[in-house]
Formats: structure tokens, sequence, C-alpha cells
């Protein structure tokens, strides 16, 4: 078994509206990159990469067919290339458990989607079981609706906490040149804007459509010292799924993320996250769930999401800054969004954040999401 | 390529899928919609290890993996754990916006139900809201038999 797992070359795209830009040509920019910063190609004797894992969904394909376009652009074929259909954070994963478990030495990920393609609400209606779910009608940006009014009333977080995390996300990804959505919006700004979801407003959602594509190398560790002198490492990996069926749990706890960070903090030793660890990157598809998940990250205790963001504990110069970047609530496309996060940690961790840089960062936390109200999570914690 | 036609709108391929399909529903969700369409009975499933009764219904407990096989009726009161009032339209909504999905725990069950929320003013729509189902005069072996809930 390998010893650790270094990422040591990351590329994103610009995410934005692509449309006269062709899948293949957004993958082959992202793949070029990460094989140009590291002089890896695809090799079948273990002088190259080894695999390839790549995250996309399937009914962005135009529908169907999407994952046919990877391999042939880029040159990856005759050699083992797997497909995640679900959020990149556990591309990133299963990636790392191929070199953990001495399958391959280097692995090169991918995260795509063009969300531009077709309705995003409709492909995630197919997220619900066909029985009760998909029958009347339900799709994630619903189930979140019902999620935020939980939440807020369980534990009585106010639409002002909710707004301010879309403040600080959009103020913070001015600092972020490949987000569309940065700007200085005021709580006030989205409070009044548009009602989707009781009690999401259309400035506390994820901006849609967004196109783009992320990826990453990862190398055992005697090869990640050899292709980079600033690799980052994977220090724990944890993934947890809950039922689909809503009324089955308490939307206002998230306890498969609980289980999820659990699983990831006792893989890399970590006892108190919130000391710990010097920045987050938290899949924030909508503005309660920065919130939300940070408590099920342990971040913060279970109903202090509210608290955390008041304090200014997550704000740039907090104790913890929380998406730096600007978070998915600046523009970034679904599935991508949790590979994102993990890319966005390794350029903190090795220096190179540019204006988002939180100083002297050794350790980072990405977080990755999928499912109706968070219904499965992935927690990778990293240091240089 | 000229000026001219990097001016013009990009050209696309436009389509549609539409892959009719259809799939049984199972013995446990045939049971709990035809209770629904027959008697406008609801019916869940008591898990025989922890006790908890499950609606809508299903053959396995998810928290201790076993089969159920014990069909408690429930009533077709509840209380509302919550709700959203959705304002955007999709062709995969049964009804037009604005709408109401809220999540319902009917008395007798420990699960809850999401389902439309109708006939309440917005200022009365509230978490613990106590509701009623509604059923549909014409009824077909699905979960839109249940028309929505109304305020009790
Ligand atoms: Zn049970």
């Amino acid at each position: 078994m390998a010893d650790r797992v270094g990422i040591v070359a990351v590329a994103q795209t610009k995410f934005d509206q692509k449309r006269e830009e062709h899948l293949t040509e957004t993958l082959v920019h992202v793949t070029k990159d990460v094989m140009g910063q590291t002089g890896l190609e695809f090799k079948d004797d273990g002088t190259g990469i080894d695999s390839t894992v790549v995250a996309s969904q399937d009914y962005f394909g135009g529908p169907g067919g999407i994952h046919m376009h990877y391999a042939y652009t880029v040159g990856a074929y005759r050699r083992p290339d797997e497909r995640v259909e679900e959020d990149g954070a556990f591309a990133v994963a299963y990636g790392a458990m191929q070199i953990l478990s001495g399958h391959h030495d280097v692995v090169l990920v991918v995260g795509h989607i063009k969300e531009s393609v077709c309705s995003k609400n409709q492909v995630e209606n197919l997220g619900l079981d066909h029985i009760y779910g998909r029958k009347i009608g339900l799709d994630f940006v619903a189930a979140a609706g019902m999620q935020a009014m939980r939440y807020q009333h369980k534990y009585g977080i106010t639409p002002e906490q909710c707004a301010k995390v879309v403040v600080k996300n959009r103020t913070n990804g001015k600092n972020n040149p490949l987000v569309m959505y940065a700007n200085g919006i005021t709580v006030e700004d989205v409070l009044k804007s548009e009602m989707v979801a009781d009690p999401i407003r259309v400035q506390e959602a994820k901006p849609v459509p967004v196109d783009g594509a992320v990826a990453m190398i990862l190398a055992c560790e005697d090869k990640a010292k050899k292709l980079t002198n600033k690799p980052v490492w994977i220090t724990g990996m944890g993934m947890c799924y809950d039922h689909h069926e809503l009324g089955y749990r308490d939307l206002a706890d998230c306890d498969s993320l609980v289980s999820a960070a659990q699983m990831a903090y006792k893989m890399a030793g970590i006892k108190e996250p919130a000391k710990e660890l010097n920045l987050a990157e938290v899949s924030d598809h909508y503005a309660y769930q920065e919130l939300l998940w940070s408590e099920g990250l342990g971040l913060c205790g279970k109903g202090e999401g509210g608290k955390l963001i008041d304090k200014g504990t997550t704000s740039m110069g907090g104790e913890l800054p929380v998406n730096p970047s600007g978070g998915l609530l600046c523009g970034v496309p679904l599935i991508v969004a949790g590979m994102q996060r993990v890319a966005e940690c390794v350029l903190q961790l090795r220096g190179e954040a540019g204006g988002r840089q939180v100083s002297g960062a050794k350790t980072a936390l990405a977080h990755g999401v999928e499912g109706p109200a968070g219904q499965l999570h992935c927690v990778i914690t990293l240091e240089k | 390529m000229t000026e001219q036609s990097l001016q013009e709108e990009p050209l696309v391929v436009r389509g549609k899928l539409e892959i009719p399909y259809k799939q049984f529903v199972g013995s446990v969700a045939s049971k709990f919609l035809i209770e629904i369409r027959d008697n406008k009975k609801i019916f869940g499933m008591r898990c025989p290890e922890c006790n908890r009764v499950y609606v809508p219904s299903r053959s396995i407990c998810p928290k201790c993996m076993c089969r159920m096989d014990e069909w408690v009726e429930v009533s077709d009161r509840g209380t509302v754990l919550t709700y959203t009032v959705v304002n955007y339209k999709e062709p995969t909504h049964p009804v037009e916006p604005p709408f109401v999905y809220g999540i319902i725990q009917l008395d007798g069950a420990d699960t809850g139900i999401v389902h439309f929320i109708a006939g309440v003013d917005p200022e009365e729509l509230k978490v613990g809201l106590r509701v009623q189902a509604v059923f549909k005069a014409e009824r077909q072996g699905s979960m839109l038999d249940i028309k929505h809930f109304k305020p009790l």
C-alpha cells in the first residue's frame, strides 16, 4: 500500500457560459494544462499517467453519452478510465483509493459539466425515486427550500445570517479571476431578491447555468515528490450517504456529513477541526448550506452556524476562512463543484491563491455534496 | 472563418430525450398506492426491530436492514415538519406555481411524506400546522391520488 497520496497539479477553466466551446475543447484545455505542469503523458509502462477518473453527469451530455468524449479527445484510451456520476470530490477520493490500494501510481482526475446544455432542475428531478418523489415533480431546489425552512425553524437561523454568507462569498470571489458572479452585493440586496423556494431567494442559490471543468493529477508519495516541489497531501477522506426520501431524515441535521467528516478526521488524526484547519472550501449550492455544512463538519456546534457567520470566524482574516475562493455562490457548475473545492485548497496550500490567499495556510478541508438536501457528502482534508 | 460567420448564432444540435418507461413499483408500494386508490386509506410499514412506522412505505427498514411485513394504518391527518413555496415553473411540476411542498408526519407514522399543501393562506403556513389529506375523486394508483394536504 502506498504511504500518502499527493496532488501534484491542478487546472481549472474559467467558470462561465461556454456556448461556443465544444466540451472536448474544454477537456483538452484542462488536461493539457496538468500534463504540462508535470511533464506526464499517458503511458502503459508505469512511467506516466496510469489511469483516469472522470466525474460528470450523463444527462448533461446532450443528453446521454457525456463520458464518450474524454478518453478519445485527450488520447487516454486503451487504459483504465473510470466514471463517477456524482460530485467531483468523490472522484478525487476514488482516484486516491486507486493509489492507496496499490493499483496505480499516477491518476488523472477530471470533473466537467456544461449546465447550459439542458435544464438542471429537470435533471435533478430524476434524482428522486420514480414512485414517490418524481411523481410530485420534486427537484433539488424545492428540496433545499424545505431543508432551509426546517433548519431556520429548528435552530433559529435567520434570513440575515444566510444573506451574510452570500455577501461574504461574493466579496471573496472578487479575488478569484475564474468566477463570473463575484460582486458587492449587500444583505439588503439579497433579502430583496426574488423568492425562488421559500426561504431561498434567487441571490442565495448557486447561479445557473455555468460551464467548466477542473483537472488534477494525483500520485503516490515517492512519485509526487519527484513530480513537484510543492506536493499537497491528502490526509483524510470520508464519504457517507443518507436516504433519498426527505421525510426519513430530519433535514435540519446533516447526519451523513457528520459521519463523512468524522471518517476523514480519524484518518487525518484531526481532533479539533475548527482549531487545526486553516481554511475550508465548502459546497454552498445554497447560502444556508454553508452554515449547515459547517455544523456537520464540526467547525461549530449544532445549530451554531448562524453565530459562526455573525462572529466573522469564516471571513477572510477570520480564524477559519470558509470559501476564500467565493464558493459555488460565485458560479461553479454542479459535479465540478466539489472537485473545484479541492483544487482551491491545493492552490491555497501551495501559496498560489493570489488575492484570495489565506496567509500561512498549512491545512485545508474540501467538501463535496450531491443528492437532494445534502443526501451524500465527501470530505477531504489536505496539508502541505 | 470569416468575421461574418463568427457573428452568426453558434450552430447547435437540438434534441429532446423522451424515453417512455414502465417499472413495477414493488409489492409494498403497490399495497400503499392501492389502499389510497381504493379505500382512501394511508398505510405505513412497521419495522419489527426498531418499531418505527415508515410512510411512504418501503419493504426494508433503512436503519435495521430487516424486511418489514407489518402494515399499519396511519391517520390521514398530520403535522407539517417543513415546507417551501415554489415560485418557479418546470415541466416536471404537476401543478402551476406558486404552490407549496411540505413534509408531513402523519399521526401514527415516524417519518414524513413529501406532498403538496394547498388551500392555505400564506400567513397561516407554518411548521407545526395541522393538515389533512384531500384525495382526488378519480384515482389511478399513483402518489397524485392524494391531491394535496389542507389545513385542519
Ligand atoms: Zn428498523
